[in-house]
C-alpha cells in the first residue's frame, strides 16, 4: 500500500528537528529507542488498509493519515491555572502535573508534596537525572513492532510523565496528569507519554486527563505504560475531554505481577475520532484487573475502544464493563478480546458492553471475543445496544415527567453506574456534572428496547 | 369555580368511547361517570378491554380513539399529554410496572412530585420535607423502607412492584386513581396490605377506578359501583352485590343472560 497520500514528511521534519536538538544531553539508549521506533513507523505506515486488518476493521484512520499536523512551537504559553480549570478537573489536594503539548510545565503544576517513596515528575527530568528503573521499563511494555501509533509516539519520546512508587509505599494524594493541546491557530500533533511503576505492595491513584484550549483540529497520540509489581494496587482514571474536531489515539499497556490489583476507568467525551487501545498482561498468578469505560458521542463522532486482556497465568481475573451513550450519527466500536492461555487455569473473565442509542442514525459495532486454551476457566461476555424503551417512557410520563426529563433521568442513571464507582470524590463529582451537562435533551429518539 | 361546587359535578365522564389498537376494535362505546368520593370497579374476562380502558385514560400511545370523549374535571382528557394528566391528578397503577435501571425509587418520586408541584405553582419540596413525607407514607402502606433506596422495580418481586405503585400513589395523592389489575400476582397477605393502603387513601375528594378480573380484591375494597365489561362494552352496572354474583356464577352467566335478552 502506497503512503504517498499520507503525511509522513511532516513527521519526518519533526523527527529530524528533535534529533538535532537532542544531539547532546540525552542518553544513548533513548536515542536508539527513538531511532528504532522511527524506522519501524516508516515500515508500518498508518494502518489505513482495513481489509483483513481486524484491529482496524471498523475505524478509518485515513482522514488522520492524510491530514497535516505541525510540531507545536513551544513558545511562551498564555495558559494559566484558571484556563486549565475551565477544561480539566482540578483539586488542590491532588498532585497535579501539567503538560502543554506533551511537555512538562512546572509553573502550572502543583499540589501537596508527597511523602517519601513516591516520585512524580516530568520524564525528561527523570531521564536526565538517570532515575533507576526508567530504562528498564520505558518503551518495554508498549511494543511498537506492530503498532504504528506506538512507534510514532516512541519516535518522539522526549518528555512525559513519571510516577514511581517504592515498595510498600501508599501514596496519599492522587496523582493527576493533565495534557493540554494549546495551539489555537495551527493543526498540531503531540505525543504524550506516561510511565507508571508501582513497586511491590505499593498503592497509587493516577488520573490522566486529555483536554484542550483549541476548538480546531489537532492530533493527540498518547502512550501510557503501567508496571505493577507483586501486590501493587493501581487505581487509574483516563479522561478524554478533547475538542469535537480532535483526533485522539491512546495506547495503554499494563503488566501485572503476582496478586496485583489494577482498576482502570475511562471516560470519553469529545474527539472527532478517538481510539483507545488498552492491553493488560496478567503475567503472574492472582492478578486482578477491572477495566470500566463510559463514552458519550454526538454528531459524527467516532470512538473505538479495543481492549485485550491476556490471562497468561493461573488464577487471574479480569472484569470489563463499558457503557456507551450515542446520539446523532455517531458511531462506537467496542472490541473486547480476552485471551486465556494454556497455563491460565482457574482464570475468571467477564466482559460487558452496553450501549444506549439516542438516535436512529447512531451505530455500534460491538465485538467481544474469547480465546480460551485452558480447560478450567470461567468466561462470560455480553453486548447490548438499544433505544430508550417507549413503555418505560410512558411509565415515567404517567408520573408527571415529560419525555425529555424522563429521557435525561434514564440516561443519567445509565451513565451513573460507571461514574458512581469512581473512588476519588472530587473527580466523581466533576464527572457526574460533566456527563449531566453533556446529555442531549432535545431530539431524543425512542424505540422498543433491543 | 370553587372547590365546594366542584363536588356536585362528576369528576370523570366517559361517553361513547371507542378505541382501536392496530386496526382491531377493542372498546366499542363505553359510558360511565365517576363522582368525587366514589370507587368504581371495572370487571371483565380476559380480552374484554379492561386494560385498554385503563391505558387510554392514562394516555398510553398506540391506541386510536375513533369516537367518544372523556371529560375530566371539565377538561378534555384525551387532548392532554400523559404527563399533563398526571400533573392534573390522574394516576395509573400499572399491571406490569416498568423497571427503571439505575434510577432510585426515591429519586423518581422526588422528580415526579417536583414536576407536579411546579405545574401547580408550588415550590419544590425541600429534601427534609420530602424525606418526612416519604417516611410517613412508607409506614402507611406498610412497605419495606429499603424499597425506596433501591432502583425502581429492578429485582422487585411481583408483590413489591405492586406495593411500590401504591407508595407512589400515596405520595402523589391523585384525584383520580386507576388501578389496573393491582391484585394480580399478589398472595393473600400482599393483597391485604395493598388493599389497606388503597382504603387509607380513599377520601371524599378523590375517586378510584379498580380494573380487575377477579372479585377477591373487592372483599377488601368495597366499590360503590361495579361495571361488567365484555367485548369492549359495559354490559351491566350495579352495586357491590354484582361482584359477588359474578364470583358465584362466573362471566358466562352474564353472557348467557345478555344473549337470552336479545
Amino acid at each position: 500500500m502506497t503512503q504517498t497520500a499520507t503525511r509522513l514528511d511532516d513527521y519526518r521534519a519533526g523527527f529530524e528537528a528533535l534529533e538535532q536538538r537532542a544531539g547532546t544531553g540525552q542518553p544513548e539508549w533513548l536515542r536508539l529507542l527513538r531511532a528504532r521506533a522511527w524506522n519501524r513507523f516508516n515500515q508500518l505506515g498508518f494502518p489505513i488498509a482495513r481489509r483483513g486488518n481486524e484491529r482496524w476493521k471498523y475505524t478509518n484512520v485515513r482522514p488522520l493519515a492524510v491530514a497535516s499536523f505541525q510540531t507545536p512551537d513551544y513558545g511562551p504559553s498564555l495558559v494559566d491555572r484558571d484556563g486549565l480549570k475551565a477544561v480539566a478537573p482540578w483539586d488542590d489536594g491532588w498532585h497535579n502535573l501539567v503538560f502543554l503539548d506533551g511537555r512538562y510545565n512546572e509553573t502550572l503544576s502543583g499540589g501537596p508534596s508527597q511523602g517519601g517513596g513516591i516520585t512524580v515528575t516530568g520524564l525528561a527530568e527523570a531521564i536526565g537525572s538517570n532515575i533507576a528503573g526508567i530504562q528498564q521499563h520505558l518503551g518495554q511494555h508498549a511494543d511498537f513492532q506492530d503498532e504504528a501509533f506506538t512507534a510514532l509516539n516512541t519516535s518522539f519520546l522526549e518528555d512525559g510523565a513519571l510516577v514511581q512508587v517504592a515498595a510498600n509505599c501508599q501514596s496519599a494524594a492522587p496523582v493527576h496528569f493533565i495534557f493540554i493541546t494549546t495551539d489555537q491557530q495551527r493543526q498540531t500533533v503531540s505525543h504524550p507519554r506516561v510511565l507508571v511503576i508501582a513497586g511491590p505492595n505499593s498503592r497509587v491513584t493516577v488520573t490522566e486527563t486529555y483536554a484542550t484550549l483549541s476548538g480546531s483540529r489537532y492530533f493527540t497520540n498518547a502512550v501510557t505504560e503501567f508496571v505493577l509489581e507483586d501486590g501493587a494496587q493501581v487505581d487509574h482514571y483516563r479522561l478524554l475531554l478533547e475538542s469535537s474536531e480532535a483526533f485522539h489515539v491512546g495506547v495503554s499497556r499494563a503488566v501485572q505481577g503476582r496478586d496485583s490489583n489494577f482498576r482502570s476507568t475511562s471516560f470519553a467525551k469529545g474527539a472527532a475520532m478517538a481510539r483507545q487501545d488498552f492491553q493488560v498482561l496478567q503475567d503472574a498468578p492472582g492478578a486482578f484487573c477491572s477495566l470500566n469505560g463510559l463514552y458519550l458521542t454526538t454528531g459524527e463522532q467516532h470512538i473505538d475502544n479495543l481492549i485485550n486482556i491476556d490471562h497468561a497465568r493461573p488464577n487471574t481475573t479480569s472484569r470489563l464493563f463499558y457503557k456507551g451513550i450515542l446520539d446523532g450519527k455517531s458511531k462506537a466500536v467496542f472490541g473486547g478480546e480476552v485471551l486465556v492461555r494454556k497455563d491460565a487455569q482457574k482464570a475468571d473473565a467477564r466482559q460487558t458492553d452496553k450501549n444506549l442509542l439516542l438516535s436512529r442514525d447512531a451505530e455500534v459495532d460491538s465485538k467481544p471475543s474469547l480465546l480460551i486454551y485452558a480447560d478450567d476457566v470461567q468466561c462470560t461476555h455480553g453486548a447490548t445496544a438499544g433505544h430508550i424503551d417507549e413503555d418505560t417512557l410512558f411509565y415515567m410520563q404517567s408520573r408527571g415527567l415529560d419525555k425529555e426529563t424522563a429521557g435525561q433521568i434514564l440516561i443519567h442513571a445509565f451513565a451513573n453506574e460507571i461514574i458512581e464507582a469512581v473512588q476519588v470524590e472530587p473527580l466523581r463529582d466533576y464527572l457526574d456534572q460533566l456527563f449531566l451537562d453533556a446529555i442531549p435533551t432535545k431530539g431524543l429518539q425512542f424505540g422498543s428496547a433491543a | 369555580m370553587t372547590e365546594s361546587t366542584n363536588y356536585n359535578h362528576p369528576m370523570l365522564q366517559v361517553r361513547d368511547l371507542r378505541v382501536k389498537v392496530a386496526d382491531a376494535d377493542i372498546l366499542n362505546g363505553i359510558d360511565f361517570t365517576v363522582s368525587p368520593g366514589e370507587v368504581h370497579a371495572i370487571m371483565g374476562p380476559n380480552g374484554s378491554g379492561k386494560s385498554t380502558l385503563a391505558n387510554v385514560l392514562a394516555g398510553k400511545p398506540d391506541y386510536e380513539v375513533t369516537a367518544g370523549e372523556v371529560v375530566y374535571q371539565g377538561h378534555d382528557l384525551l387532548a392532554m399529554e400523559p404527563e399533563e394528566r398526571a400533573r392534573e391528578g390522574v394516576f395509573l397503577a400499572f399491571q406490569y410496572p416498568m423497571e427503571l435501571p439505575g434510577v432510585r425509587a426515591w429519586q423518581f418520586l422526588k422528580a415526579a412530585m417536583d414536576a407536579k408541584r411546579q405545574h401547580n405553582g408550588e415550590e419544590e419540596l425541600s429534601a427534609r420535607d420530602f424525606d418526612r413525607m416519604l417516611r410517613d407514607k412508607i409506614r402507611m402502606v406498610e412497605i419495606d423502607p429499603e424499597l425506596a433506596r433501591r432502583t425502581v422495580n429492578e429485582g422487585f418481586s411481583g408483590g413489591e412492584k405492586k406495593r411500590n405503585e401504591i407508595l407512589q400513589m400515596a405520595m402523589l395523592e391523585p384525584t383520580l386513581a386507576i388501578l389496573d389489575e393491582t391484585d394480580s400476582g399478589l398472595d393473600i397477605d400482599a393483597l391485604r396490605i395493598v388493599a389497606d393502603g388503597v382504603n387509607k387513601l380513599r377520601s371524599d375528594s378523590n375517586a378510584m377506578v379498580l380494573v380487575t378480573h377477579y372479585q377477591r380484591m373487592l372483599n377488601y375494597i368495597t366499590p360503590d359501583y361495579v361495571h361488567v365489561l365484555m367485548d369492549g362494552r359495559i354490559v351491566r352496572s350495579g352495586g357491590p352485590e354484582l361482584a359477588h354474583e359474578l364470583e358465584e356464577k362466573g362471566y358466562d352467566w352474564i353472557k348467557e343472560a345478555i344473549d337470552s335478552n336479545l
